[in-house]
């Protein structure tokens, strides 16, 4: 097992300096809005404008030669030799800092909607799987099927038009611009995030529904359920410690995956809500044409993904003891 | 309740499922005993509703579209009329029941003690580290050499024939008074299989403990069991004490069962002599008795009548549901014994001027 | 070389690496599933390989049709080596050479009619070009085989068991081929179906002068078959004869384990059997025992067995058998299924 989790990091490692290369590249080579013209102004003279693309370091060669001239080079060595990730081209901060003053915020929002679906998805999943073919069953695959096909920006604005305090129909819960860090109001922090969590979480608690659902009713033709049977054991016994744990382990798999590309940011959902994460840091560099946060927010959204997948693998093993690396 | 009562009484059960492609009747009419610590044999194909009716025995088919009727008493009791929870009650306690894949039969994410312990909490309580030693004394009983330390394996670290040792020793557990075994060794290498079924007749004799043996495998009835009873299409078509069945059975699936396995205790260049066509339709049973269409002895009035299970002039332990005459029959399987083919048998017998 | 030999093996082994490492992947060990193999297929005769799970049959199978490729060793068919040659210069040989597969559920593709299926082997040699006359040539397969002609256009999924086996033979003898090996054909087939086929199998070998493989694990079913026999234990042949002579007085003590342990349709027989079971399980092919492979778990295992393996050599009545202690006659006729008696024996 640990020549394996060895392995996998040391994957790691040339993945994410395969996405780094990439993310170079398509910033140089798809056309964005000037980042030197944006941080010297629309007004600014072209002598200033200049000055600026060379404060910045882009009026040398991306990749070419020499090598160590370029801006490539120059990146790597930062990230790897002194941990430093640059500065964002918008605002001279310090990338590192922008990223991880907006990490706790996302991740809060990514657990928590987390939370959320799962709580929603295994009651509704089981039940549904037990009752198949019922006209519950029906109604509740119906509704996953209108959750899952909704885009998550358009629930979030349904959210606020019926539940915002301010504007909505059912004034229920605060809504846009209103989160606060933890530490500073958690009442007001929790009520902040309830409607993203419920909106993010929507359509993923359908998902897993239908994919318990779907796991369930083919476990529950498995001969071990025929043989749990046979020994006597009570229906709840089975259900539970039988089918569910039979189907429960491919439910984690994806788990980890969602949530390593959640940790990477929800933008739509930060966007709607203007909640301060990770995803609206990317969406703004890339809007902006700042590289270096775009870099950032990439990398560290690779890393996650990446780590999930490796500890999801690892899990997996323990849940599945055939498995074994 | 005295020796000479049956220990599990099954009368006219049917159990019929109610499917998108019509009413299938998987079990159409049959009527079986076991006698405390006997073995009854039931043989049978795919489609012949063996597996089902023990199930039905076990309380495993209620679904919501069965249709069961009949009944099955065991030690007197009606167990088609007893609760879900009754019935919880009873398997894995007083019935039990072993399968064909001991890999698939098994819990593959739980150590084999956790399912041993778990199927002895089912049923009497005591506290854990007391089922776990039960639990060791069963996987010895069973063979199983190293038991303490192999109940915290999984079922896949064992192997086949390992696994069904395992699976023995957890339908053991509570010493049940009846053991249903459903092709237990199917799946397993022949010396395996040799291995298993001396197991279960060993078991059997320390035990006392009552066996059905279902299997389609001929040479397992004769090792393992005292009576027999051959299902074809739902219906028990003949029944006899398994001595009888090897010399002078009286159906002619069973003559074609046995004359189409090659066997080891006959010449080499003995031909094979197979059953045209394929077991019937549970749908589509057909009309009058359902083997009709296969049987080489086939009369008119065969496609008409249902032949009832009545016993054989002279031998009430042996019943056969066929309506060829007991003397014609008789004379067919003289034939067929002497080395004929069934149509030569036929139009032999048909020359010594039988009725039609 | 005698000259009806139509495939020799020799000295074949098949491994299959067993690999660990972290960034290099180091070979540690191996799955030794056919481990020195040599044999003679003589033409027109019906060949059969038996033997317990893991004792390497099927891969040997797979090897002799070329599906693998040997470790080391040969394989010679028709004379000519195979043993490597690449896919463009065994395509031509595969008219020759055909497999016939266990289960007849999965080895149909399920997405093709019946007719294009039996077809396949006229496509991918280019035969039959003109569509009537294709389309002849499968529904006459079909009869032969014994299905009807007019269910060309059916799938899969409407056929039985039984009926997609024969979908398989006809498949297999479409381009007339001069072997054909068959991987357990009736093992997954109800018992009175396995007669249809088995019949129908050795029809068409008369028929079509045929030359047969057969593997199985039941030895009823390879002694109603086969010619002759070789039984395998954890990949090595451990007895090869004829099949009257195998039956008669087998000599390596597993082939005399294996046929104590088949079950015989005759009561009675179960009093003599108590003490002829042989203990154990197999061991790992990835471990086998050293020297004699069986060893561990054989009643006449004396020291020698332990310490040099026994080569494949002919004993009493013609049979060739590995093994330092073959059975002897009076051992034979105890745990013959022809005698009544207790007897002491294995285990």
């Amino acid at each position: 097992m640990l020549a394996y989790i060895v392995r996998r990091l040391l994957w790691m490692v040339v993945l994410l300096l395969a996405i780094s290369t990439i993310t170079f590249v398509i910033f140089f080579v798809l056309p964005s809005d000037d980042p030197a013209l944006r941080r010297a102004g629309s007004r600014a003279s072209p002598e200033r404008v200049e000055a600026v693309r060379r404060q910045l370091g882009l009026d040398k060669p991306v990749i070419a030669l020499p090598w160590k001239d370029s801006q490539m080079r120059r990146y790597y060595d930062d990230l790897f030799l002194h941990g430093d990730l640059g500065r964002s081209y918008t605002n001279n901060a310090e990338v590192k800092d922008l990223i991880t003053t907006r990490l706790p915020t996302t991740i809060q929002l990514a657990v928590g909607a987390m939370v959320v679906w799962l709580l929603i998805a295994f009651p509704v999943g089981i039940l549904s799987a037990l009752k198949r073919r019922s006209l519950a069953d029906r109604a509740v695959m119906g509704v996953t099927l209108i959750a899952i096909s909704a885009p998550v920006f358009w629930l979030g604005l349904v959210a606020l038009y019926l539940f915002d305090e301010t504007l909505g129909r059912f004034p229920l819960l605060p809504g846009v611009d209103s989160y606060v860090p933890f530490k500073d109001d958690p009442a007001q922090w929790f009520q902040s995030l309830l409607l993203p969590w419920f909106v993010l979480a929507a359509s993923f608690a359908a998902i897993y529904a239908r994919l318990l659902r779907s796991n369930l009713l083919e476990v529950m033709n498995e001969d071990y359920i025929r043989t749990a049977r046979a020994k006597g054991l009570r229906e709840r016994q089975v259900v539970m410690k039988h089918e569910v744990r039979s189907a429960v382990t491919p439910v984690v798999t994806i788990l980890g995956i969602d949530l390593g590309v959640l940790l990477g940011g929800a933008i739509l959902t930060e966007s709607v809500f203007n909640i301060p994460g990770i995803g609206r840091l990317a969406y703004n560099a890339i809007s902006r044409g700042d590289l270096p946060t775009i870099q950032g927010t990439v990398l560290f959204a690779a890393f996650f993904i990446i780590v999930l997948n490796l500890l999801v693998d690892i899990a997996y093993s323990f849940l599945d003891p055939r498995v074994r690396y | 309740m005295s020796a000479s009562e049956p220990l599990l009484s099954v009368r006219d059960l049917r159990v019929h499922f109610q499917t998108d492609d019509g009413l299938v009747k998987a079990v159409d009419g049959i009527s079986y005993d076991v006698m405390p610590g006997g073995a009854l044999g039931i043989v049978g194909e795919s489609g012949s509703g063996k597996s089902v009716s023990s199930l039905t025995v076990m309380g495993l088919t209620r679904f919501p579209n069965a249709r069961i009727s009949g009944q099955v008493l065991f030690e007197g009791r009606d167990l088609l009329t007893a609760s879900n929870e009754e019935l919880r009650k009873i398997r894995g306690n007083d019935i039990a029941m072993i399968f064909q894949d001991p890999l698939s039969s098994l819990h593959p994410f739980y150590k084999v003690g956790t399912q041993l312990v778990e199927a002895i909490r089912a049923h009497t309580e005591v506290p854990k580290r007391a089922a776990r030693v039960r639990a060791t004394e069963l996987l010895a009983l069973v063979d199983i050499p190293e038991p303490a330390r192999r109940i915290d394996d999984y079922p896949h670290e064992f192997s086949g024939g390992m696994r069904q040792r395992v699976m023995i020793a957890m339908a053991l557990a509570n010493d049940p008074r009846l053991l249903i075994a459903d092709e237990p060794t199917t799946a397993l290498d022949v010396t395996v299989q040799a291995q298993i079924l001396a197991l279960i007749r060993r078991l059997q004799d320390e035990l006392d403990t009552a066996v059905v043996m279902i299997t389609h495998d001929l040479g397992v009835i004769a090792e393992t069991v005292d009576d027999v009873a051959v299902m074809y299409a739902g219906r028990v078509v003949e029944r006899a004490p398994v001595q009888t069945i090897f010399s002078a059975p009286e159906h002619p699936y069973t003559w074609g069962l046995l004359r189409s396995i090659p066997r080891m205790d006959l010449p080499r260049a003995l031909d094979l002599v197979p059953i045209p066509g394929r077991p019937p339709s549970l749908i589509n049973l057909p009309s009058g008795c359902s083997f009709h269409p296969r049987c080489p002895y086939v009369r008119e009035r065969h496609r008409k009548v249902d032949p009832p299970l009545d016993a054989v002039p002279g031998d009430p332990g042996h019943r056969v549901a066929c309506l060829l005459e007991p003397q014609t029959r008789r004379k067919l399987w003289r034939e067929l014994q002497a080395g004929q083919a069934p149509a030569e048998a036929r139009a032999a017998v048909e020359r010594e001027g039988e009725p039609a | 070389m005698p000259a009806e030999s139509l495939v020799e093996v020799r000295d074949v082994y098949k491994h299959f690496p067993l690999t660990r490492g972290v960034i290099l992947r180091k070979q540690v060990g191996a799955v030794q599933a056919v481990d020195g193999v040599s044999f003679d297929i003589r033409e027109g005769e019906t060949f059969g390989l038996v033997g317990e799970s893991g004792c390497g049959k099927s891969t040997l199978a797979r090897v002799i049709t070329r599906l693998h490729e040997p470790t080391s060793g040969t394989v010679r068919f028709q004379g000519r080596d195979i043993s490597a040659l690449g896919t463009r210069d065994m395509k031509p040989l595969r008219r020759d050479l055909q497999m016939i597969f266990q289960d007849p559920y999965s080895s149909l593709n399920p997405r093709k009619t019946v007719g294009s299926i039996i077809a396949e082997p006229f496509a991918i040699h280019h035969l039959l070009t003109h569509a009537g006359e294709r389309k002849r040539a499968v529904q006459d397969l079909m009869e032969q085989v014994g299905l009807n002609p007019e269910h060309y256009n059916r799938f899969p999924h409407e056929f039985s068991g039984g009926q997609r086996q024969r979908i398989g033979v006809a498949r297999a003898i479409a381009l007339k081929p001069k072997l054909i090996v068959a991987d357990e054909p009736v093992s997954a087939l109800d018992v009175s179906i396995q007669a249809q086929i088995l019949n129908l199998l050795k029809d068409l070998q008369r028929e079509l002068n045929l030359t047969i493989v057969f593997i199985a694990h039941d030895l009823s079913v390879v002694r109603y078959m086969c010619d002759r026999i070789a039984v395998m234990y954890l990949g090595k042949i451990a007895e090869l004869a004829d099949s009257e002579a195998l039956y008669a007085h087998p000599r390596h003590p597993y082939t005399g384990a294996l046929m104590s342990a088949v079950p015989v349709p005759s009561p009675g027989r179960t009093l003599q059997r108590k003490g002829r079971v042989l203990r154990g399980d197999v061991p790992s092919p990835t471990n086998p025992p050293p020297a004699c492979r069986f060893h561990t778990r054989c009643p006449k295992c004396e020291e020698v067995c332990t310490v040099e393996e026994p080569l494949l050599e002919p004993k009493d009545g013609g049979n060739v058998a590995a093994c330092h202690f073959p059975l002897t006659d009076a051992e034979v006729a105890e745990r013959s299924p022809r005698t009544a008696g207790a007897v002491p024996g294995l285990g």
